[in-house]
């Protein structure tokens, strides 16, 4: 074992209730971190979950971000030349060649898409009408990039496979228009093309707005009540790791050149909001260690202070002041390293204990859980936060055991 | 023949609002296996001599020569290497680290050193302990022993990197008769058995006629140097 640990270790040991008393504080102050940290990154990741979980990660619309360059400025680049109202186009006929778009989409790793063709139309029952929004989609994709599936009260959307002339619809429109499964309504779009469709599923997500005005049926259907055969205008694209969602959109919109949206552009304020509490929450539970820290200081200097003459002894027999600072830093490590490790385990034990508590919130049915994220990176900035308040508490009785001169000490002593 | 230890006008003067000076234009050549003795009353800077030859503190003015290098250049690492080659330091109150054991303090200097492994270190820490007849006390910690095996086993210390120079200040200041003897036969073997150079600071009269010169200490400077025959 290197002299320095040693001396270190002699120290930390001679005085065992201070030890401890500053080892409890690092332990705590990364329990209550750890916890704490993970129930807030938690919360943020169910609140971001239920913010993007009714609409797509990204969104490739049918429109163009911007006009495109006109061939007098490709022909005279660089010249003197102005062509004023140009606006980008829209394509009113959808994507073009969205095959070829979806198979480029598709082979990118860790994302999925699914085509919808979304239009208005007019639902007709009972002599009542009501307009809506018509999407048309392929079952089996769309079950892999929205939550619809699991919102199903009744019916499914594989039940659209089955019946092309199949309708899906919200509980708000099946209210109003006291449909129930099996019901026939009638659908008009646009462009004055109607057909009896049956209401073969019937979802609910909690937003009214949405349950109200949202309809799926088979692409296919879609595409021949629109009158647009072969033609999708939007690509629905989830990903496995949402927060990518924002690099992944801006290549996909350049390659296909299509505008793009990733659900970070389309709620940046809401998640600027989120920063905010992150920031509030760090330097709140970072307080908690800085605290630590300071026992650990008050330990430290103690140490200094009683051991000024073996320092003096230690610095005679040819230590160098570096010697004599790296074993008071040393200490802090050991308690820093310890405390986190310890502390990572009562933290751990912590957030099992919070994730099995259940409540029912006043006006809702479910049951909520505490939402824990078990993320590592929660561990690891729990223990580099502690490693660096123990060094910092370290670093000023290291800098002063470094500065003890020994005559000035032999020369008290004699 | 090349002092092994050279002070050239050395002086030593604490600033302050009124600076006092410890010693003053000290001229000195010790020669390698020589027993010397520094006396005087207290406060004549007999101490403060001693730590300026021994590289612990640094001159105002003048220089210390150590094995023929000047030292007055040197900064504090530098000097701290020279101390932890070439010099061991006997105190008077042993200062050994109360938490270490025997074998643990004597093998200190060792290990910061560096230059051996484990095993050799132990097995030289040992043969130090025996040589001074303390081996048996070696898993002992410094409380259970008496003075004269504390001061024993601080010269164990003092000769672990096999220095060219002892220094002692009052090594047998708080020691009974019987083991200032001891301490005081030590020191004379080393200079006149392993041919090492030692330095003791005393104001014992007994002790100091063991020694083969003795320097004399007045308000910082030296007013006697002789070698009894």
């Amino acid at each position: 074992m290197r002299i320095q640990l040693q001396v270190a270790l002699t120290h930390l040991t001679g005085r065992t209730r201070q030890t401890f008393v500053s080892l409890t504080g690092v332990i705590l102050g990364v329990a209550f971190f750890l916890a704490v940290s993970s129930l807030m990154r938690g919360s943020e990741k169910d609140f971001i979950k239920r913010l993007i979980d009714n609409s797509p990660h990204i969104t490739v619309y049918d429109e163009y971000r911007l006009p495109r360059t006109q061939p007098a400025e490709l022909r005279w680049a660089g010249g003197a030349i102005r062509i004023s109202n140009v606006k980008p186009q829209t394509e009113t006929r959808g994507i073009r060649g969205y095959r070829e778009k979806l198979e480029f989409v598709e082979s990118m790793p860790g994302l999925k898409v699914a085509p919808v063709l979304v239009g208005s139309a007019v639902l007709v029952f009972a002599g009542r009408e009501e307009s809506v929004t018509l999407s048309g989609v392929v079952p089996d994709k769309m079950k892999t990039v929205s939550t619809l599936e699991e919102k199903m009260i009744e019916g499914s959307i594989d039940a659209l496979a089955a019946n092309p002339n199949g309708i899906v619809i919200g509980t708000g429109l099946a209210q109003k228009f006291n449909l129930g499964l099996g019901r026939n309504v009638n659908v008009v779009a646009a462009n004055g093309a109607s057909r009896p469709m049956k209401v073969v599923g019937i979802f609910r997500t909690g937003n009214a707005n949405y349950d109200e005005t949202q309809t799926f049926t088979l692409l296919k259907r879609a595409q021949v009540m629109f009158d647009r055969p072969n033609r999708v205008n939007r690509l629905i694209i989830q990903l496995d790791d949402p927060y990518e969602a924002r690099d992944a959109a801006q290549r996909i919109e350049a390659v296909a050149g299509y505008k793009s949206v990733s659900w970070i552009e389309a709620s940046e304020d809401i998640l600027s909001v989120l920063i905010v509490r992150n920031i509030i929450m760090y330097s709140v539970v970072s307080a908690i260690l800085i605290v630590a820290s300071f026992g650990i200081y008050n330990t430290l200097s103690t140490i200094v202070m009683e051991k000024t003459r073996d320092i003096a002894i230690l610095k005679s027999i040819g230590f160098h002041a570096r010697d004599v600072r790296l074993i008071f830093l040393l200490e802090g490590v050991i308690i820093g390293v310890v405390g986190s490790v310890f502390g990572l385990v009562l933290g751990a034990g912590l957030m099992k204990l919070l994730s099995t508590i259940e409540f029912r919130p006043p006006g809702i049915t479910e049951k909520v859980q505490m939402p824990i994220w078990w993320g590592p990176e929660q561990f690891a900035i729990a223990t580099a936060f502690a490693l660096v308040s123990c060094i910092l508490a370290a670093y000023l009785p290291a800098r002063r055991a470094g500065r003890v001169h020994p005559v000035e000490i032999l020369r008290g002593a004699a | 023949m090349t002092a092994v230890l050279r002070a050239e006008h050395l002086g030593r003067t604490l600033a302050g609002e009124v600076p006092v000076t410890l010693v003053e234009d000290i001229n000195l050549d010790i020669e390698r296996g020589e027993f010397v003795c520094i006396m005087g009353p207290s406060g004549s800077g007999k101490s403060s001599l001693l730590y300026l030859l021994g590289l612990l503190d640094v001159p105002t003015s003048g220089r210390v020569w150590l094995d023929g290098e000047d030292t007055s250049a040197y900064g504090e690492n530098e000097l701290a290497n020279r101390r932890l080659e070439k010099l061991g330091f006997v105190f008077q109150f042993h200062f050994l680290l109360a938490e270490f054991s025997v074998l643990d303090n004597v093998t200190l200097p060792m290990r910061r050193l560096g230059k051996h492994g484990d095993a050799a270190i132990r097995s030289r820490g040992m043969e130090l302990l025996a040589r001074l007849g303390v081996a048996e006390q070696s898993a002992k910690h410094p409380h259970q022993l008496s003075g004269g095996q504390r001061q024993r086993v601080a010269i164990a210390r003092a000769l672990a990197n096999d220095p060219l120079v002892v220094l002692a200040d009052e090594p047998t200041g708080n020691l009974d008769s019987v083991s200032s003897a001891t301490v005081r036969q030590i020191l004379h073997d080393l200079a006149h058995q392993m041919g090492k150079t030692v330095v003791a600071v005393t104001h014992d009269a007994e002790f100091a006629s063991a020694a083969d010169r003795r320097i004399g200490l007045v308000d910082g400077k030296i007013n006697a140097d002789w070698r009894p025959a």
